[in-house]
């Protein structure tokens, strides 16, 4: 087999495994604006503050630990105990249903009926909100985050041994392979025929696409808009939470998790906004796409590190010939 | 009782249709410039210019132009950075003479720029820029174009980075603005005087709020307004879309690339494209134009001050008097900035402009409710 070629099928499967992550995060995205209209900028926060407390439970840090010390001029750090992972990630889901809650209840009941661009800057005050909060409760310092089942059951990290050996007895090439993306695929296909699954066929997810759909007719059949949202922003919490345990194992807990919002963004601009399988399509080409352009174009002749920027580009493209994303609904303008 | 237009005839057009038509506001706007241009040179340490005057006047200038394309033209950006790193590389490139290799021959060598002028085509390059990044907007709208320019932020990041044509194939990877003088006057290099300084940043200002001012309420600052209300209904009654789209982000640009020419050569001297123009700087801008109010001259002011003054006085407060860590009282800056846009949302989403609309129609019926 062709080494070249061999090479770019392996970059083409990294891209796909990336891709799957990207989808994560814009999952999370196109539940909220689905349900609320609400284009949430704080989603890659969200994952970042998800990932912080999962990792802080943990360890047993204090929170608000630097704060505490600097006020009273005490010395805590840690209540001295740890925390089993699957204990941890059940207290972060209530942190975070409990943030869902306050976020309804605190700023977004009080923005109902207001011009969507508000709505997304509102967002974005809450974005710098929450990142200020997490680092006051953890510590801003990088964090290494272990899910562990039981005792040396961890996530996996490194390549896959057992791939690469086959495919190199099969086929003379040997593919590299994160175990972590192998996993995290897994986890996003599990966590998409979850969700889909739970709009289709549960009392709650009925109830959340006919918000969706038209909230006063949602309304007058006896929906509670506050509860569904409040629903949303939880289901948006722990989609956040699981693209933090996956992005954090992969590259430590730290300030730049919280920027793959931004990728996720040209994601939902190809797949639109409105649309689930679309996030996870839009993933994939954004995926796939920027690994082979980096790898065919970008490093030999650009000078390498075009990651960047080629999603945006990529997307921008597209929305020039297609401007409602490619499964997003037909924008129909009247005056 | 004092602040109102009794008394205050106008008695031709000019009188009717000036900036200022209440006699009060035109003394007050009279004084705030006395006290700008004749006072503060006088007063001005290198303290109060580094940390409050000259990052309020230049980030005025960026909050002025965004504001021209997101208040009044309706067009949301998220490139604000990526354009005045345009401004900043390009006001380099001509400071130290532009240089047109063609196949590995120099071809030929531009004069170096005097600062002035340098500044200046960092706007017009910048505006070229803009309008080539505003050309989708013609068929991408809200937030789709707000993504979209997020791609003009990050290329145009990346190409400063990896172009070392922009930096003169220096060793760092940096530009570093060397010493160049007005008049005689040092404006930039690290021997400068804050009163200089100052007084330049003061002048672009000055002009750029004034452009601003007039563009807005005459017949270009209408058809924007037009556009951002409602689009193709101002198509329909006469208003070109591309013309007033692409003007809008040609203007914009032109003063946000002044800004970053400014911000790079007379505030910082030296300036690294990620970590000066990345995205967190096209966010800040358009907090200051959320804070201080949409589609108002007088909000991108108020909001260029709110956001420059308030981080400095968290810091005397937090570090200097309550001695806490600096990375606490970062961390608190985020909570309360991120907080304070939440609540402005919410209590007013037209920013302080409109407060201080709010109040002045309050002074006028003072002491009477109504």
């Amino acid at each position: 087999m062709n080494e070249q070629l061999a090479f770019t099928i392996e970059v083409f499967a990294n891209g796909l495994m990336a891709g799957v992550l990207y989808a994560l995060v814009a999952l999370g995205f196109v539940l909220i604006y689905k349900a609320s209209g609400i284009f949430n900028y704080a989603q890659g926060v969200m994952a970042l503050f998800a990932a912080m407390t999962l990792v802080g439970i943990q360890n047993g840090q204090v929170p608000f630990a630097h704060l505490i010390n600097a006020i009273f001029g005490t010395e805590v750090h840690h209540f001295g105990w740890s925390v089993h992972s699957f204990a941890a990630i059940l207290l972060t889901v209530v942190v975070m249903i409990a943030l869902a809650w306050a976020v309804q209840q605190f700023v977004f009941k009080h923005l109902v009926g207001q011009e969507p661009i508000i709505l997304f800057m509102a967002t974005i005050g809450l974005a710098y909100f929450l990142e200020g909060v997490a680092d006051l409760m953890w510590g801003s310092e990088l964090k290494a985050l272990n899910v562990c089942a039981s005792e040396g059951n961890c996530l996996p990290q490194g390549m896959n041994v057992w791939l690469e050996g086959t495919t190199y007895e099969a086929l003379g090439y040997g593919f590299f392979i994160d175990n972590l993306d192998i996993v995290a695929s897994i986890v996003a296909a599990i966590l998409v025929i979850g969700l889909v699954i739970f709009a289709q066929y549960t009392k709650q997810g009925r109830a959340m696409r006919a918000v969706a759909d038209d909230h006063q007719a949602a309304l007058s059949v006896g929906v509670s808009l506050n509860f569904i949202w409040v629903l949303v922003w939880s289901l948006a919490g722990f989609v956040a939470l699981v693209a933090g345990i996956m992005w954090g194992a992969k590259s430590g807990v730290q300030f730049s998790l919280s920027l793959i919002a931004l990728k996720a963004l040209p994601v939902l601009m190809l797949g639109g906004f409105t649309s689930i399988p679309g996030a996870i399509v839009g993933g994939l080409i954004i995926g796939v796409g920027e690994k082979l352009f980096e790898f065919l174009i970008g490093a030999p002749y650009l000078g390498g590190a075009t990651e960047n920027w080629f999603a945006y580009m990529l997307a921008l493209l597209f929305l020039v010939f297609r401007p409602q994303g490619l499964f997003g609904e037909k924008i129909i303008e009247r005056v | 009782m004092f602040y109102r237009e009794a008394g205050d005839f106008s008695t031709t057009y000019a009188d009717d249709q000036q900036t200022f038509p209440i006699k009060f506001d035109r003394y007050r706007y009279y004084v705030v410039l006395f006290i700008a241009i004749v006072v503060i040179p006088f007063v001005i340490n290198d303290y109060w210019a580094n940390s409050l005057l000259l990052p309020f006047l230049i980030y005025a200038i960026a909050a002025l132009g965004l504001n021209i394309l997101v208040g009044y033209c309706g067009q949301v950006s998220l490139g604000t950075g990526g354009f005045m790193a345009v401004g900043a590389y390009s006001c380099y490139k001509f400071m130290t003479g532009v240089d047109i290799w063609w196949s590995g021959e120099l071809l030929f060598r531009l004069p170096e720029f005097n600062i002035f002028f340098s500044v200046i085509m960092g706007g017009v390059m910048t505006a070229l820029v803009g309008v080539l990044f505003g050309l989708p907007s013609l068929r991408i709208k809200g937030f789709y174009l707000a993504v979209a320019t997020l791609a003009a932020q990050f290329f145009l990041v990346w190409l400063f980075n990896r172009v070392a044509w922009f930096y003169n194939y220096s060793a760092s990877g940096q530009i570093n603005a060397p010493e160049r003088d007005m008049l005689g006057v040092l404006i930039t290099g690290p021997s400068t005087e804050p009163w200089a300084t100052y007084l330049f940043c003061l002048f672009f200002t000055i002009v750029c709020a004034v452009i601003a001012r007039n563009m807005t309420r005459g017949a270009s600052g209408r058809k924007w307004m037009a556009i951002r209300d409602m689009d193709i209904a101002a198509e329909i009654i006469g208003v070109n879309p591309l013309r007033a789209k692409l003007t809008a982000f040609a203007v914009s640009s032109f003063f946000v690339g002044i800004s970053g020419a400014l911000f790079f050569s007379v505030y910082l001297g030296a300036v690294e494209v990620g970590e000066a123009f990345g995205i967190q700087k096209s966010f800040l801008v358009l907090f200051m134009i959320i804070i201080g109010g949409l589609g108002s001259i007088f909000g991108s002011f108020a909001g260029a001050a709110f956001l420059v003054v308030l981080p400095v006085a968290l810091k005397v407060v937090g570090v200097d008097w309550l001695g806490w860590p600096t990375d606490i009282v970062a961390h608190l800056n985020l909570v309360i900035v991120g907080g304070l846009i939440v609540i402005f949302l919410i209590a007013e989403p037209h920013g302080i402009a409109q407060l201080w609309r709010v109040a002045k129609e309050k002074l006028r019926l003072w002491p009477f409710p109504h």
